[in-house]
Formats: C-alpha cells, sequence, structure tokens
C-alpha cells in the first residue's frame, strides 16, 4: 500500500484489531452486567454500578496506571498470569484491555437502557411457558434488546479506536505491537516533519468512526423493525 | 385432576389467607378488585411467594413452604393466558404458538396443533407478527400458546377484561369449549358476572384477600350471602339473534327457537347478542300462562334445585334458550312440587331486563 508508510498501516491494522477483541472479549460480560443492573437486586449493587462507570470519570491516565498495577508483570493478577503464560503488559493484548476497560461504561449503559425497555412480564410469561431463566433471556430479553446491544457494541468499538490515555500508561507507545491510531498521532506529531502521517491517520480516524457510526444507525434500525415486527 | 391451594400472604394493608380446590372445569375467582384474584393466580404460577401455603394439582406439590418446596414457574407445567397476551412481538404467531412446546416433557404432536389452531380460527394469522393482530386475535393466540404447552393446568387472569363486547363474545366459546371437553382444571379470574354465569363451574367468592363463598357455581350464585359481592348480577345467560324492532318500543329476539321480547336495542336485525337475566326476575309456573303481562315464557325442565339457609331455593331450568336461574321461595318449590326433571316454564318480564345486561 502506497498510500501509507508500513508503520502507518501498521498502527491502523492494530487499532482494528485492538478494538475488535476488546468489543468482542467484553460484550458478553457487559450483557451480563447490564442485565444484573437492569432486572436483579443484590447486596453492592450501587457498588458494582460504581465501579462499572469509573473508567468514565477516572482520569484514563489512572485507570491505565491502575491497569498496570495489577496487570503488569509484577501485579497481583499480571504476576499470575504470567505464570500461565499470558502476558499483557506492553502487549497488544495489553491494548486490548485498556480499551475494553475504557469502553465498558458505554456498553453497558446502552445495553441496560434497551434491556430495561423490555416487559419483564414477557421474561414471566416465558417462565410460565416452561422457560428457565437463562432460556427466557436467551429468547425473549436478548432478542428485544438486540437494538441496544449493538448499539452498545458499536459504541465500545468506536470507543476503542479512540483510547489514548490509559492505553498509553498501560502499554506504552511501541510501534508494531502497541501502537494504535491515537497514539501513533501522538507519536508522529512529537517528531519534525511528521504532520503528513499524523494528518493521513487522523483522516482514517474520522472515516472508521463514521462508517461504524453509519453502519451501526442502519443495522439497528433494521433490528428495531425487524423486532417490533410491523 | 384437582388444583387445590392453601395460601397465607400479606402485602402492605392487605391480607391474603384462602383454601379452595378447583377441580377439572373451570373455577372462577370473583370479586371485587383487590380482592386478591391475581395475587392467587400469580402465587399457583410461582410468580409471587406467598409467606405460607400448600398448592398442589393431584400428588404434584407446586408450593409447600413447610417442607421448603417451592417449584420456579417453569417447572410448574402451566398454561397463562395473561389479561394482556404478552405475546412474543419478535416472533410469529407460530414461533409464539410453539414457544411452550419446546420446553413441554411430552412435546404436543403436530395433530394438536393442528387442533388447536382449527379449533381458535388462527391457522391464517401463523405467518403474522403480534403487532399485527387485533385484541381479539391476540387473545385467540395467547390462549393456543398456554394450550400448546402441554400444561396439567390453565390460568386465565381476566383475559377478556381488554376487550370490547365483540371480542369478548368472539373468545368466550373457547373457554366454554374447554371446559367441556378438558380434564385439566382452569382457574379463571374475573370480576364480571357475565362471565361467571357463562364459564363457571366451581366459583369462589373472594372479599378483602378471604373467600366469601366457595362451591359448585349454581350453589354460588344461589346464595344471598354472596350478594354483596356483586354476584346479585349473576343469573341465566342467553345467546340470542335480533329478529325484529317493534313500533311499541320492543325488540324481538330468537334465542335458540325461543322468542325473547326486550326493551329497544341498538343492534340491528341478525347480530348475535348475549342476554344476562337475573335469578330473582324469574319466575316459575308449571303450566303454560294465560293472562299474564309478562312476554318472555320460557319452556323446559328443572335441571337442578339448589336451597339455601334462608327461605329461597334456586332452580336451574334447561330451555331451548339455555340455562335459566329462577330464585324462588322453598314454600314455591314445595308447593309446585318442582323437582328434577319435572316440566315448567320460566317467566321473565321485559322490563326486568336492565340495558348493562345486554350486549
Amino acid at each position: 500500500m502506497d498510500l501509507l508508510t508500513p508503520q502507518e498501516w501498521s498502527a491502523v491494522v492494530l487499532s482494528l484489531r485492538v478494538s475488535f477483541w476488546a468489543t468482542l472479549v467484553s460484550l458478553p460480560v457487559g450483557v451480563f452486567v447490564a442485565y444484573a443492573l437492569a432486572r436483579w437486586t443484590f447486596p453492592g449493587k450501587q457498588l458494582l454500578n460504581g465501579l462499572v462507570h469509573l473508567p468514565l470519570i477516572l482520569p484514563p491516565v489512572v485507570t491505565g496506571y491502575l491497569l498496570l498495577l495489577t496487570f503488569g508483570t509484577r501485579g497481583t493478577i499480571g504476576a499470575t498470569l504470567q505464570e500461565v503464560g499470558i502476558v499483557l503488559a506492553f502487549r497488544w493484548t495489553g491494548a486490548a484491555l485498556a480499551a475494553a476497560v475504557m469502553a465498558f461504561p458505554l456498553m453497558v449503559r446502552a445495553i441496560r437502557l434497551s434491556i430495561e425497555a423490555v416487559d419483564p412480564k414477557l421474561e414471566e410469561a416465558a417462565g410460565t411457558l416452561g422457560a428457565s431463566r437463562v432460556w427466557a433471556f436467551a429468547t425473549v430479553t436478548l432478542p428485544l434488546a438486540l437494538p441496544g446491544v449493538i448499539a452498545g457494541a458499536v459504541l465500545a468499538f468506536a470507543k476503542a479506536m479512540g483510547e489514548f490515555g490509559a492505553t498509553i500508561t498501560f502499554v506504552s507507545n511501541i510501534p508494531g505491537e502497541t501502537q494504535t491510531l491515537p497514539t501513533a498521532i501522538y507519536a508522529f506529531l512529537q517528531v519534525p516533519g511528521g504532520e503528513a502521517s499524523a494528518w493521513r491517520l487522523v483522516v482514517i480516524s474520522i472515516a472508521v468512526a463514521m462508517t461504524a457510526l453509519l453502519v451501526s444507525e442502519v443495522v439497528a434500525r433494521r433490528v428495531a423493525r425487524w423486532v417490533a415486527g410491523t | 385432576m384437582t388444583l387445590s391451594v392453601r395460601l397465607r400472604h400479606t402485602l402492605p394493608g392487605f391480607a391474603l389467607d384462602v383454601a379452595f380446590d378447583a377441580p377439572a372445569g373451570i373455577t372462577v375467582l370473583f370479586g371485587r378488585s383487590g380482592s386478591g384474584k391475581t395475587t392467587i393466580v400469580n402465587a399457583v404460577a410461582g410468580l409471587v411467594t406467598p409467606r405460607e401455603g400448600r398448592i398442589a394439582v393431584d400428588d404434584e406439590v407446586l408450593l409447600d413452604t413447610s417442607v421448603g418446596i417451592r417449584l420456579p414457574p417453569h417447572r410448574r407445567r402451566l398454561g397463562y393466558v395473561f389479561q394482556e397476551g404478552r405475546l412474543f412481538p419478535h416472533l410469529t404467531v407460530r414461533q409464539n404458538l410453539l414457544y411452550g412446546r419446546n420446553f413441554a416433557p411430552s412435546r404436543a404432536p403436530e395433530a394438536e396443533i393442528d387442533r388447536v389452531v382449527e379449533m381458535l380460527g388462527i391457522g391464517h394469522l401463523l405467518p403474522r407478527r403480534p403487532a399485527t393482530l387485533s385484541g381479539g386475535e391476540k387473545q385467540r393466540v395467547a390462549i393456543g400458546r398456554a394450550l400448546l404447552a402441554s400444561p396439567s393446568l390453565i390460568l386465565a387472569d381476566e383475559p377478556l377484561a381488554a376487550l370490547d363486547d365483540a371480542r369478548k363474545s368472539e373468545i368466550l366459546p373457547y373457554f366454554e369449549r374447554l371446559r367441556d371437553e378438558g380434564s385439566v382444571p382452569i382457574l379463571y379470574v374475573s370480576h364480571s358476572a357475565a362471565e361467571v354465569a357463562r364459564l363457571a363451574t366451581t366459583v369462589v367468592a373472594l372479599e378483602n384477600g378471604r373467600i366469601a363463598r366457595q362451591g359448585p357455581a349454581v350453589d354460588v350464585l344461589g346464595d344471598p350471602s354472596v350478594m354483596p359481592l356483586g354476584v346479585r348480577a349473576v343469573g341465566a345467560m342467553l345467546e340470542a339473534v335480533v329478529v325484529a324492532h317493534h313500533d311499541d318500543g320492543l325488540s324481538e329476539l330468537d334465542a335458540g327457537g325461543a322468542r325473547l321480547f326486550l326493551p329497544r336495542v341498538p343492534h340491528p336485525p341478525g347480530e348475535r347478542l348475549r342476554v344476562r337475566i337475573a335469578a330473582q326476575e324469574v319466575m316459575i309456573s308449571r303450566d303454560a300462562p294465560t293472562g299474564l303481562s309478562a312476554l318472555n315464557v320460557l319452556a323446559g325442565t328443572v335441571e337442578t334445585i339448589r336451597s339455601g339457609e334462608g327461605p329461597g331455593a334456586i332452580v336451574a331450568v334447561a330451555t331451548p334458550a339455555g340455562r335459566v336461574l329462577a330464585r324462588v321461595t322453598k314454600r314455591s318449590v314445595a308447593a309446585l312440587e318442582l323437582a328434577e326433571g319435572v316440566a315448567c316454564h320460566a317467566i321473565v318480564k321485559s322490563v326486568a331486563i336492565a340495558p348493562e345486561d345486554i350486549g
């Protein structure tokens, strides 16, 4: 590809890969947490709600530092993971973790709203017809909440594409390994003559974000129409 | 099969304490709103857990708080017809109907699906989504969905309350058919005297969370003690077709071959409607009456006679128009030598039929 230098190209590919995996892996967790917050009452619910939303309010650099402390090679969880061969710090997988954590509140908010909009009486009806809680969720709640789930996923993907502070703090800015679009732009702006590269990546960022939003809009509208059955 | 229910439950400002048996047929939980009807049905369904109680269908215990048994709703093998239908909007009518079948321990065979679809007249709706159905169609699908879950118990919480009168008379026959053909107990919540009169095999009359009276429908509906609960309005329910409107302000109706004359009804000739006749407005004569001002005379035979504790008795007369209940005194029963199988005439004054009883 002549339009982009190898370094720019790798940043684009890495960003897409990081965001894809961050979204895919956190989606089931996000759906579960959103369901728990929407439907259940349990001790510590407000605490969970606070924890989920914390990355939205904290300075990203603080989130990144906390990730480094926890998932770094000497961190409590990181050390254990290292023993089974999983290293997150200064790897692209770590970038995905940082992106997932930062995007999680947005994802959960969107999904929670759509689950709350599903009439719990329909779940009751499914129960009286023989569906267990899990089945009722899978066959009634989830399909009806699907537009919100899609919106949440796209929002998370877009947020992951743009994540900067936590990523650079947790996994640094290593070209080819952890240098994503935003950190690459930042890096190019630090060196003389890097503006051209920065600009190309800026244009790509905008294009990716706009495409994601448009696609999600169209898909969500189609799904909503399908769900409503009119 | 018989459903037996014993419950104690407290809600803010309300205490429920009931015990009753629901045999095969339709057991109507009857009472004003707030009397605890829906709470009972939801406890049977497992959607509400009572503080104390035992619920069983024959030997199968659904709930027994004394030994800590509490089956979740999905293991109770129910068919619950909700007031608002609660069809799944993202599924087609066909998928809605088959939803419970996937979970039933013994799957309903294809022939059973066809039978239910045909009985409810919903074959042409199968590929459609609930959003495009009328209220009456939705409710018929909801009934079908409950039936195809192969339930050992059917619950219905005011399934007709959200429908207009035309739609009600569209759905009522299906419940009658279920009652007449089924061995499955049906627990049916209603505060409509019309529905009770027409559907109930057994009536459980509720008042402020307690049972005021329970027993076979003819017994309970003829019991003076139940009257404060609004059962006074209960009586015979006749299906009739408007024949003509006369110049003297009366409408002529045909009820199973018998003629009925009522104060002018708004329905056009040929339209089918229901007429409810309160038991205390009906007289009984052994001979065909002559020289009588009452216009409506229905020939028939005595079906049952129930005597209460007071001076009154309820005589159920089978006529070509349907069953008519008459509230008469025990003295009259004796004087007329009324007994089961005796031929007699039920007499109703036209003006005794209130406008709100027609429709």
